[in-house]
């Protein structure tokens, strides 16, 4: 029994990450029907601005502590920007093309971005790793973990209620539903469906650059670091259900409980665990656990 | 009569000048035909931060210094006997396939007289039967895989720096003179064939050297997983007394991130096969105590030579940093083109030699590199033996030295030639001295 507790402890400390990544890509796809390959990029753009930031802030000698902001503060930079300049500039004019070609459309934004990346930032490696192990550890069946995990995990729970409450319980979440349901009509009902897909983007965009934000003071900030994530987060959403915001989040769970269950208990068939779940699934659920019925058009 | 003769001697004089230095440009130009060599390493992906860049760091240096005659003895010649040497830069990012490719393009389409290159292993497989086939002079200056003269020979390719069967073992040599009393190791390794092969011979190595001790865990995360939670979890509770790794560039720096902060590092040894670029790039952050190799005596391994004293200086004066092994690697592999050409060249009497009298010249050639002595005595006199160094990081004062530095000679970490890596593993080491 006291193995279990580390890898739980493990599983939940990397389903959080998994949600925050997978939660924007499935808002985006829920909402416009775009698979946004450049999720990831996206999600590279809030670690590199991250690290940037968070280099300047001890470099000036500035409060340690004031340093939790930073990722919040550059998922919010890189959301405003890069957003409505991908969403306004490019993706309004291929509204209506197939789900394909949409997908080769964010294919190509994301090397234009990886490629952007390394034009700023070249091709060393970044570290933000102050903030990790600032607030120290804590021990759970005598295992130390760090309290910036336990954050992360309570930052991907805050993310999941305030998604939630904020699409059950407010005018624009009722609003966005509406889109979800049916463009066509709720644009005739005057809605604003431009302006809810530019807002749906924008927020899609500070969740993949608030995970990019949150796992920079982890790991190295290294080029390709976007490509390697996005694959799992498709894991994630395919799972789930794309689309499906529960689903998401059921998703991670699976992906980060049998992740961890194999580095424990089976380390050789890690990897391959991840995609046998997520070919299980597609058997018996091919549009994944939380898809919604679908009437049969003719 | 009086006047003519100065008219003549006049003319005379000046056709002699004419044709004397319309001549000596045609010679100058013929001893300035330029060499071009096509240089294959990553400039982009996560290779191209630890590996690529400096390697591309190190060939420009040493070139540069080269063709202005300004490196040290006994390289004090310009460029390869006097022609000046020209570099071409190829992306090495990208797979196998593209590049078969790239390599097709440097030698048919760009007609470069040589290349030097390739870090990843696979490319080196995949582009070495290439170099016969094209008849290219071909020179690997750091992928590790033993496979490449160990299952082939071949005329054309040489590689100047040791395999990876060299990192492996040493790294078991020294935990086990360091930790005699060890009970358990473990490992975590990428999972790919630079780390399954480097745990392989880590795991084997042990077994001859401390016979009954099992591995408690081998943990291998994909490459670039970049998350190391779960894998940190279960370093901690397996109670390892030493744990491998073959982890680089971001990864390397990921997990010391995040296994320091856990106590990964104190509780166990960490010993870092390829940890070297690592200790540049994060310095202090290494937690004392992990034991760092840097694939052959370089960085901070490497011997208080002339040559290296001159390399490390023009290194750090141009990029801010010191060189680390890659960058050495690449300079070695330079020079050794310049001893066999110059070698080579001085047995043609001076002219410029043919590809085979190159060829010939570096079979068996024994060169200085900043890392010190090189010989090429594996694989028929094409591939490198160079010995190799492990040591204990030691912060100071919020500066990194090493202590307990061991030198092992290359007769002693790396099979003789004609016998395989794994076969001389599980013999017990039994050819070597």
């Amino acid at each position: 029994m006291t193995d279990l507790v580390p890898v739980l402890i493990d599983g939940i400390i990397y389903a959080s990450y998994l949600f925050i990544i997978a939660v924007g890509l499935t808002l985006i796809y829920g909402v416009m029907k775009i698979l946004n390959m450049a999720h990831g990029s996206l999600y590279a753009l809030g670690a590199y601005v991250t690290a940037t930031l968070v280099g300047a802030w001890f470099s000036h000698g500035l409060n340690p502590y004031g340093s939790f902001a930073l990722p919040l503060l550059a998922a919010i930079l890189v959301g405003l920007v890069a957003g409505p300049i991908i969403e306004r500039g490019l993706l309004r004019f291929m509204y209506g093309n197939d789900e394909i070609v949409l997908i080769l459309v964010t294919y190509a934004l994301l090397l234009i971005l990886e490629d952007l990346i390394k034009l700023v930032w070249g091709v060393e490696s970044y570290s933000a790793y102050q903030p990790y192990g600032l607030l120290g550890t804590f021990e759970v069946a005598g295992l130390p973990y760090t309290k910036y995990d336990a954050i992360l995990v309570g930052v991907a729970v805050s993310v999941g209620v305030a998604l939630t409450w904020g699409l059950a319980r407010t005018r624009q979440g009722k609003l966005l539903l509406a889109v979800i349901h049916d463009r066509e009509v709720s644009a005739a009902m005057g809605i604003n469906v431009q302006r809810v897909y530019l807002v749906t983007f924008t927020i899609g965009t500070i969740l993949a650059a608030l995970a990019g934000a949150l796992i920079a003071p982890k790991v190295s900030v290294v080029p390709a670091m976007g490509v390697e994530v996005i694959v799992l987060a498709f894991a994630v959403v395919v799972i789930g259900g794309l689309g499906s915001l529960p689903g998401a989040a059921l998703g991670a769970l699976i992906v980060g409980l049998v992740g961890s269950a194999a580095v424990h208990y089976l380390p050789q068939v890690e990897l391959f665990s991840i995609y046998l779940v997520m070919a299980l699934v597609l058997i018996f659920r091919p549009k994944g656990l939380f898809s919604a019925a679908e009437a049969r058009k003719i | 009569m009086n006047t003519k003769l100065p008219r003549q001697l006049g003319f005379w004089s000046a056709t002699i000048l004419v044709l004397a230095s319309a001549f000596g440009a045609v010679s100058a130009a013929a001893q300035e035909n330029p060499v071009k060599i096509g240089a294959v390493t990553f400039l982009s992906g996560a290779a191209a931060g630890p590996f690529g860049v400096p390697a591309r760091n190190g060939a420009e240096i040493i070139v540069e210094a080269m063709n202005a005659g300004q490196l040290p003895a006994p390289y004090t010649a310009k460029g390869l006997g006097g022609a000046p040497v020209q570099l071409a830069f190829t992306d090495e990012a990208g797979g196998t396939t593209k590049q078969v490719n790239e390599y097709r393009n440097l030698v048919q389409r760009d007609n470069v007289d040589m290349v030097i290159g390739y870090i990843s292993s696979g490319d080196c497989l995949a582009v070495a039967p290439l170099a016969d086939e094209l008849k290219k002079l071909t020179v690997f200056f750091d992928c590790g895989t033993p496979r490449i003269f160990e299952d082939a020979s071949y005329k054309y390719l040489f590689r100047t720096g040791a395999t990876a069967t060299m990192d492996s073992v040493a790294a078991a040599l020294y935990v086990t003179e360091l930790k005699p009393s060890l009970k358990k190791y473990a490992g975590i390794n990428q999972n790919y064939s630079w780390g399954q092969d480097s745990w392989n011979d880590f795991e084997a190595a042990m077994k001859v050297l401390k016979p009954g001790v099992e591995a408690a865990t081998s943990q291998m995360p994909k490459l670039l997983a970049g998350q190391y939670g779960a894998e940190i979890s279960t370093l901690l509770t397996s109670h390892a007394d030493v744990v491998h790794t073959s982890f680089w560039g971001g990864d390397a720096e990921a997990l010391i991130l995040q296994g320091a902060p856990r106590g990964l590092f104190q509780k166990s040894t960490v010993v870092m096969t390829a940890g070297e670029p690592t200790l540049v790039r994060l310095g202090s952050q290494v937690p004392d105590g992990t034991v760092i190799g840097a694939r052959g005596p370089f960085d901070v391994f490497a011997p208080d030579t002339e040559l290296n004293r001159w390399f490390r200086k023009a290194y750090e004066d141009r990029y801010g940093v010191v060189p680390s092994y890659p960058a050495y690697k690449m300079a070695q592999a330079i020079l050794g083109v310049k001893s066999a050409w110059e070698k080579a060249q001085a047995a043609n009497d001076g002219k410029r030699p043919s590809e085979d009298q190159v060829i010939a010249a570096f079979e068996h050639l024994s060169f200085e590199g900043p890392g010190g002595k090189v010989e090429m005595a594996l694989g028929k006199g094409h591939q490198a033996m160079q010995g190799t160094a492990y040591g204990i990081a030691k912060n100071a004062g919020g500066k990194i030295t090493m202590v307990n530095v061991k030198t092992y000679p290359a007769t002693k970490v790396t099979p003789p030639d004609g016998v395989k890596s794994d076969e001389w593993i599980k013999s017990g080491f039994k050819a070597g001295k």
